[in-house]
């Protein structure tokens, strides 16, 4: 079939196959943050936003995403950075590899919530696993952006 | 110190937080052949025939590769200084299969459909064996996972393959039995450990190719790259010379990458082909054929007089290392070896093991490699000795506790050089509460609160063993490039290791470029394991720059005509003490003679193992109804000397608590009757989300450690010591049930708290 779509506002029409997976269509667009941690919905590396929502690019078909605007860590540098500063300051990305998930769903999160509690921030990104740091250190960077975003945690 | 001791941001860290193509897989290249493996449907099976035709036929499949295609000699994939005390069990490929899951083929093609396709195209007939699945019957069992004569074992370990042993010991000091008979107090219980997956986010992968010298190259997601080149020397039959080991940027390791779980599969497929072959587990082969902890069955009897003085420990550990034998000799070492000197008083203690083959998976080295079972049988033993004699569980621990300048007989002779162990249970006691919580109380909604304490310590290297060396080269900026062999694999020892040399050459951390690891360019590191980088790579780290500046000074003292003496190296210049003269090290660098070269290099080797301590206490609360258990706060105050980066050193703690609580309370591997692994999605295998991890809190109470750079010690793996028996003893406190066997599941505390009430009725 063919799909028309944009990753990162660039436009792309291209014939899929109809089982293609939105993960490796993205990382076959050069979209390598893009991670795969697991194939069922559980982990959060492949956080991707559709719609201003975060995504789970391993469980959506790219036909779903046909005439969508799809956006990646590739497109949001700035905004990874801006809260990338406050998670590494806190030493809280250590290895890294779910970072890109992270940072895409508390992009989305940051449009959703206003002034979120701990709890609220906690459930927000629950889907988000991470193995390294213990979620702590996460947290503390979060509510520093948040902060410096004016929307303080609470 | 300048930058020793602060919170200093790691090198990579806004790579990864934009997510930069820095990992395995995001630098294999486009064309590499992709790799999977056929798995064995039967525990324990061999082979008869195998046709691959069928499979080879398919347009896009470049080879299949099975059993007839790899050299007949045997090897392990434990990343461990030679030789090995993990047996060599295994081929690449083998006609024996040992578990489900276990290597039966190799695919490589030129996409993953046109594979998937070529695996269900091979056609397999097995004879099926029985299998042997309960290791607590596996010594001397008739079903021998190991028959075959080229099995071999490298070190004394009391491996013997005709008995399942992958190793057998007993140590001790002292008369156990006798001291035991005489002790007033006396408690004897079993203990029983899962295996636990490291579950690291990026799974197992490798890529190989073919370098421009014709080197067979190997991308690969390791803690142990130097280890890897020697593995895959003897797996390939290849001279080590002609293989190249590279390591990127690593999605986390946590034990799981000390074992070379999947670099041989793409080595063999490019030695056969030519062609660059790219592996990726998915999750799924990433708990079903990788290296998780061992399982322990551990039992501990402990004596104490009427004072409460544990006078005695005696400790009998089962391991069950699965079909192969990978860190099976060693980790069960620290299992008595990093727990029974926690308890400064003993006049003696027995600690006596088996290692037993069986056909689950194989095991490996996970954060905290055996003393994590050793200190959850051990603490619960003295949590059970202290209930019975009604005394304090946090007190039996400050009249016990192991004290600065201790000999310890039980953990390889060693002088404690350094320990703040009554510091840290000191300030844990406040930071939780203990005197106003111990034990527990009621709440009016049917739960009851509960808190509990636990102590661990671990070790800083594997003394007399490993090795790391470091390179530091001034480059024409006057700028420093330092090569280290040690594996940063998120836990920020690029950093740590700069942060170190900054504070001996007297210069910023940004002055220091550091590159790591590329086994045809870096110095030899043993690699990032046994809590030894910060420790054993900093220390030559810091004798690296000893040598440097000496060189600095002498090159600055020939170039303004005075003798060295008459030299002081500020960072900056270098300048004569008894008159205004200097050079600036850029300067110098640029100066062209016979020394030119102004590079160091040094390596260190510990004579000893100085352990990091820990306290941790647990607040739960569970349901008296369900026997649902919360976690509400965990707190943990940790002597790991000097922390040499004050943010990194707290992630690693809350990161390894957290581990630590999953161990306790979620994670278990869980096999069929006929050895099926069940748990083998995150669906099944639950590691803990934000939600179930409660409030984690850490403080230090820190000693200084004369033989680590800058006081230091190690952090990364004692912290997941303590949450396992803390967490049970909590329980206890809180509903008088004894989970000793983990994890504590509302089902254990709900039948626990059942038992009871059909006793009392």
């Amino acid at each position: 079939m063919i799909i028309k779509l944009w990753i990162n506002d660039q436009e792309i029409t291209k014939e899929i196959d109809g089982d293609a997976i939105l993960l490796d269509f993205l990382r076959d667009h050069d979209c390598y943050s893009v991670k795969r941690g697991c194939v069922t919905s559980n982990c959060g590396l492949c956080t991707v936003i559709i719609d201003d929502k975060p995504v789970l690019s391993c469980s959506t078909l790219v036909a779903r995403a046909d005439k969508k605007h799809i956006y990646t860590l590739e497109g949001l540098q700035e905004e990874a950075r801006e809260f990338g500063e406050c998670l590494a300051d806190q030493g809280a990305e250590q290895c890294g590899f779910c970072s890109p998930g992270l940072v895409m769903t508390v992009l989305a999160m940051v449009k959703e919530l206003k002034n979120p509690s701990d709890n609220e921030i906690n459930e927000y990104l629950s889907g988000n696993l991470c193995r390294c740091s213990g979620y702590m250190g996460q947290l503390r960077g979060i509510k520093d952006y948040l902060q410096k975003k004016g929307g303080a945690g609470k | 110190m300048r930058a020793v001791n602060q919170a200093v941001r790691k090198k990579d860290a806004m790579l990864l937080v934009t997510g930069q193509p820095v990992y395995t897989q995001d630098l294999a290249p486009k064309d590499c052949l992709i790799v999977k493996i056929l798995r064995s449907p039967y525990a324990h099976a061999l082979i008869k025939e195998i046709n691959t035709e069928p499979a080879t036929k398919l347009p896009g499949i470049e080879c299949v590769l099975t059993y007839k295609d790899v050299p007949d000699q045997r090897f392990t994939l434990a990343g461990q200084t030679f030789p090995e005390p993990s047996p060599y069990d295994r081929l690449i490929l083998d006609q024996r299969v040992r578990f489900v899951g276990d290597a039966v083929a190799i695919v490589a093609g030129e996409n993953e459909q046109t594979v998937d396709k070529a695996l269900k195209r091979i056609k397999v007939k097995y004879e099926v064996l029985e299998p042997l699945l309960d290791f607590r019957t596996a010594r001397d069992h008739k079903v021998l996972i190991h028959p075959e004569a080229n099995w071999k074992s490298l070190c004394d370990v009391g491996a013997d393959n005709t008995r399942n042993l992958c190793a057998s010991n007993e140590e001790k000091n002292g008369d156990v039995d006798e001291v035991l008979g005489s002790c007033e107090w006396v408690i004897e219980q079993t203990y029983h450990t899962k295996a636990n997956q490291q579950t690291t986010m990026e799974t197992f992968r490798s890529y190989t190719y073919r370098d421009q010298a014709g080197k067979l190259t190997c991308v690969t997601s390791t803690q142990i790259p130097f280890h890897v080149k020697r593995i895959l020397s003897n797996a390939l039959a290849l001279p080590e010379s002609e293989i190249r080991v590279v390591k990127p940027r690593i999605g986390g390791g946590f034990g799981a990458k000390q074992t070379a779980v999947t670099e041989m599969y793409p080595a063999l497929v490019t030695q056969k082909t030519g062609k660059p072959a790219l592996l990726v587990y998915s999750r799924r082969e990433s708990l079903i054929a990788s290296a998780p902890r061992h399982e322990n069955e551990i039992t501990v009897r402990i004596g104490a007089d009427k004072n409460g003085i544990i006078r005695a420990i005696d400790m009998v550990t089962l391991s069950n290392t699965g079909a192969y034998g990978e860190h099976g000799p060693t980790t069960v070492g620290l299992s008595g070896h990093k727990s029974i000197p926690l308890y400064g008083k003993v006049e003696a203690f027995r600690f006596k093991y088996d290692v037993v083959y069986t056909n689950v998976m194989s095991s490996g080295a996970y954060r905290g490699y055996g003393a994590t079972q050793g200190t959850f049988a051990l603490e619960s033993a003295v949590n059970e000795l202290a209930e019975k004699m009604k005394l304090d569980p946090v007190r039996i621990r400050e009249i016990n506790m192991v004290k600065e300048g201790a000999v310890m007989p039980a953990y390889y002779g060693e002088t404690l050089n350094s320990c703040a162990l009554d510091r840290c249970m000191a300030k844990a006691k406040e930071m939780i509460g203990w005197q106003e919580k111990y034990p527990g109380i009621e709440l009016n909604n049917g739960k009851v609160r509960s808190i509990g304490v636990a102590m661990a310590m671990q070790g800083s290297s594997i003394a007399n063993v490993d090795t790391a060396a470091v390179f530091i080269k001034v480059n024409d900026q006057g700028h420093y490039d330092m090569k280290i062999g040690a594996t940063d694999m998120g836990t920020g020892c690029d950093t740590i290791l700069a942060q170190i040399a900054a504070d001996c050459l007297n210069c910023s951390v940004e002055q220091i470029s550091v590159s790591g690891v590329d086994t045809d360019v870096s110095p030899y590191d043993s690699g990032s394991y046994a809590s030894s980088t910060t420790y054993l790579t900093g220390t030559a780290v810091v004798n690296t720059c000893e040598t440097l500046v000496e060189m600095i000074r002498k090159k600055g003292a020939d170039q303004m005509g005075c003798p060295i003496e008459d030299v002081e190296f500020d960072g900056d210049r270098v300048h004569r003490v008894s008159g205004n003269e200097s050079i600036t090290l850029r300067a110098l660098a640029n100066v062209q003679d016979q020394d030119a070269d102004l590079s160091a290099t040094e390596s260190y080797c510990s004579p000893v193992s100085p352990p990091p301590f820990a306290v941790g206490m647990a607040e739960v609360e569970i349901d008296t109804e369900t026997g649902a258990i919360d976690l509400i706060d965990y707190v943990a105050v940790l002597d790991c000397g000097t922390p040499i980066n004050k943010s990194l050193v707290r992630v690693q703690a809350e990161g390894g608590i957290a581990q630590g609580i999953g161990m306790a309370l979620y994670e278990d591997i869980v096999y069929s009757r006929e050895g099926r692994n069940l748990s083998n999605s995150l669906m099944q295998y639950k590691i803990p989300t934000r939600l179930d991890v409660g409030r984690i809190r850490v403080d230090f109470a820190s000693s200084y450690e004369p033989t680590g750079p800058f006081g230091a010690k190690s952090i990364g793996e004692v912290v997941i010591n303590t949450p396992s028996p803390a967490i049970a003893n909590a329980v206890y406190n809180g509903v008088h049930v004894h989970v000793r066997e983990l994890p504590i599941t509302a089902e254990k505390i709900y039948n626990g708290m059942k038992q009871h009430k059909n006793k009392s009725n």
